[in-house]
């Protein structure tokens, strides 16, 4: 990276950040005050101590023995394992593996896994990046970033009870479904009389889509009474009595009702005493597929359509009758996965913000002002400086998240209710079940087993590398 | 970046002490500051959105577990807040009773799963930092053949999953007598505690002036006392680091001790894991527990949050 100041790029001392960018125009003498630091002592490569071998395993020697016991022999094991059968007396070669890639259940864990492995990483890392840059200028960024960086502490089925909650289907339990009623409700109102329709037989019959149209066609010289049945009691219990409509001149009439009298006492289609009118219902004038007219009951049930009605039939729209909205099924079949991984983006979002914060801070500050001063704009700044900057410790939240990704067990495991488990399946909930659950089948956990490990893999090499190359420098 | 270097000449002339203060070199004209203006509160608005948004979950648990059972029936978590009332909204305190976690914690299998995670978490955490300061010491400063080769093998480690042992080492604790007890989830946690601790102490116990180990070595200190009165005092923040994350890591794991665990006594996490099944009918006692896990993990977090931090970024990888 070449550097545009002729000065030695050290960086803010600590706390003094604020400070040093404040008089950054006039900052060189600065900068060439404070002292680089003093180099650190090179990797102990060679020992000063001339200890015998044996002290030196003695040291070891606990770690090693755990390591190889717990991790090291359970790997070959695992290998081994995996080429025999449910039972582990007879060898089935590949038999395992190629259960695993048809079985349906842990094909949908393959898929799963994939869409986790590539929506976690990069939803977390964009929001991570998104947060670190916008807190950086905010005096209160660092308690934002306690209460986004907080989830990490806590266990993954403490967050996944967590979430359970926020997921219930009932908007009067779970936040997010009633967040999502209140929303839908404000722009779909919602229907008057659920349930509502009109008796067999009538002259208001289904016209389709929910919809219910009179067969006669309306006019002004008397009243229109469209009669209901269906609504509970207790529903209607606080309407008002409804009235027969009274004829306007120039205007159609007529009343939508509750055509049910308590005891049985009034007659069909007639508006009786103590029968309760039905408010708030659309009303609509339709002539040859056309609406010419609508309007709503009023209290009494009763409304009035313009002129133009007169010789229309009457429809009222199939909206009158929804049953209420009841929110998304955000742990049903099709949704748990992505509800899932929104919980864990909750829990992870924080990790990348953390680390990509600690990333700009050692964006050098000069080069930004220095950006600034030369016209560019702060998008230009971003992409152009910052981001090139951060790419190291961005290819370590998304590695770090991939590899954590992989291993999703607890979250699922307590989320997807058992109805969606399967739609929910990951690899190492599958290898749990397999192994551990009814019907177990060890050779399966351990195919599936190897597979996780095979596709660590890689990071492992890279790991190795880099620490290779470091060392022998 | 040649466009950006070419920008020197302008600050330097400012380098002047005399000259005009630096706030006052950049000229904007009154458009773009007023864009600027509505675009700080426009962040700030979206900030404290986020922030409400990501508190809300854990505001809903809590005020969830402070309510009686028959509320939580009727009503959803958000009722505390009086939405009737003129703003600010006040909080209906009314509603809150602490008879949940009365409940709760006077159930002895609660209780006694409290005390299960705290008998496995305090040694694992324990071992995973003298084991683990042991080997790092070794690989940093004793010599032995095949060192870079270890130390390359438990790097390699770092990223197996433990998935990989469920199966095998359940086998192995099968015929050692260890299934099921908490001294096998204990050395099962050591064991994949360890590659993250040797990795991280190894790097820390290697920046230690090598003058401090040699003048300690003239006075005449054998590797004991080296390890013990020089390298594991100056060790401290790594230690620190290393014990937090693993302290945290293991209160906090539910599938190893789902599978190795004493299932007559389990940790609270697979204590409150068995009661997930009803979830629905028993909030009252899903949610307080949820919360009686999450207090020690927090508090530990909020007063070891710098440890906590640069423990992760040692081992962002693990």
């Amino acid at each position: 990276m070449p550097t545009p100041t002729p000065t030695p790029p050290t960086e803010d001392p600590p706390g003094a950040g604020t400070a040093a960018t404040k008089d950054s125009p006039g900052g060189t003498a600065s900068v060439a005050a404070s002292a680089p630091s003093a180099p650190r002592a090179t990797k102990a490569s060679v020992s000063v101590m001339r200890s015998r071998p044996w002290i030196a395993f003695s040291f070891l020697l606990p770690a090693m023995l755990l390591l190889s016991a717990l991790v090291v022999y359970p790997i070959l094991y695992s290998v081994f394992r995996s080429t025999f059968d449910a039972s582990g007396s007879s060898f089935i070669g590949l038999g395992n593996y190629v259960e695993v890639f048809t079985d349906d259940e842990i094909l949908t864990a393959f898929k799963n896994n994939l869409i986790w492995v590539i929506v976690v990483p990069s939803v977390c890392t964009a929001l991570g990046l998104i947060f670190a840059v916008l807190t950086e200028r905010v005096r209160w960024g660092t308690a934002f970033k306690l209460i986004i960086f907080m989830p990490m502490a806590i266990s993954m089925l403490a967050a996944g009870i967590i979430f359970r909650l926020v997921y219930e289907q009932d908007p009067q339990q779970g936040v997010a479904n009633a967040v999502w009623v209140g929303v839908h409700d404000t722009f779909a109102e919602s229907s008057a009389w659920p349930g509502a329709r009109p008796r067999p037989n009538a002259d208001l019959a289904k016209s389709g889509g929910g919809d219910f149209t009179t067969k006669s066609t309306a006019s002004a010289s008397g009243p229109a009474n469209l009669a209901l049945v269906g609504v509970p009691p207790k529903d209607a219990a606080g309407a008002a009595p409804a009235k027969t409509a009274q004829p306007k001149p120039g205007q159609v009439t007529g009343t939508v009702w509750l055509d049910f009298a308590p005891g049985g006492a009034g007659k069909p289609d007639v508006v009786d005493k103590k029968e309760k009118a039905l408010a708030g219902i659309k009303v609509e004038a339709v002539k040859d597929g056309k609406v010419v007219g609508t309007a709503e009951t009023g209290k009494d049930g009763t409304f009035s359509l313009p002129s133009k009605a007169d010789g229309a039939k009457l429809r009222l729209p199939a909206s009158n009758f929804a049953e209420p909205y009841n929110g998304i099924d955000w742990l049903g079949s099709t949704l748990v996965t992505p509800s899932i991984i929104g919980s864990y983006i909750w829990m992870w979002a924080g990790f990348a913000m953390v680390l990509i914060a600690a990333g700009l801070a050692g964006v050098p500050r000069e080069l930004l002002e220095a950006a600034r001063v030369d016209g560019a704009n702060e998008w230009q700044v971003f992409r152009k400086i910052t981001v090139p900057v951060l790419a190291p410790v961005l290819g370590v939240v998304v590695v770090t998240l991939m590899i954590n990704v992989l291993k999703i067990f607890d979250l699922v495991y307590i989320i997807a209710p058992s109805a969606s488990q399967s739609e929910a399946n990951v690899l190492a909930l599958q290898l749990y079940l397999s192994s551990f659950g009814a019907g177990s089948n060890q050779g399966i956990g351990s195919a599936i087993a190897v597979i996780l490990l095979l596709l660590v893999l890689p990071v492992m090499v890279v790991n190795i590398r880099r620490l290779r190359r470091e060392t022998r420098r | 970046m040649t466009a950006v270097s070419a920008a020197q000449p302008e600050p330097t002339t400012t380098a002047d002490p005399s000259g005009p203060p630096p706030s006052g070199t950049k000229k904007t004209s009154v458009a773009s500051r007023l864009v600027a203006l509505t675009g700080h509160w426009a962040v700030r608005l979206g900030l404290v959105v986020i922030a409400l948004i990501w508190l809300m979950p854990t505001v809903g648990l809590l005020s969830s577990s402070l309510r009686s059972p028959e509320d939580i029936g009727v009503s959803g978590w958000w009722s505390v807040f009086d939405f009737n009332s003129s703003f600010p909204w006040v909080i209906d305190a009314g509603q809150f009773t602490g008879e949940n976690y009365n409940a709760l914690l006077s159930n002895e299998l609660v209780t006694g799963s409290l005390f299960t995670t705290l008998l496995i978490t305090i040694p694992s955490t324990l071992t995973v930092v003298i084991i683990g300061a042991l080997a790092g010491y070794a690989f940093a400063w004793l010599d032995f053949p095949g060192r870079d080769w270890f130390f390359l093998l438990v790097v390699g480690l770092l990223v197996v999953p433990v998935q990989v042992a469920l199966i095998p080492v359940a086998k192995l604790f099968n015929t050692l007598g260890l299934f099921e007890t908490t001294a096998g989830v204990v050395i099962f946690h050591t064991a994949f505690g360890l590659p993250f601790a040797v990795f991280l102490l190894r790097n820390f116990f290697a920046e230690i002036p090598r003058e401090l180990l040699e003048a300690a070595r003239l006075d005449g200190a054998g590797e004991v006392r080296l390890f013990t009165r020089v390298v594991m005092p100056l060790g401290g923040p790594a230690i620190a680091s290393l014990g937090i994350f693993q302290f945290l890591w293991v209160w906090n794991d539910m599938l190893v001790a789902l599978i190795f665990a004493d299932s007559s006594s389990p940790p609270i996490t697979v204590a409150l894991q068995q009661q997930v099944r009803q979830f629905g009918n028993n909030i009252d006692v899903l949610a307080p527990g949820a919360f009686v896990s999450m207090i020690i993990p927090l508090i530990v977090f909020f007063a070891f949050q710098r440890q906590f931090v640069s423990g992760m970024m040692a081992g962002a990888v693990k």
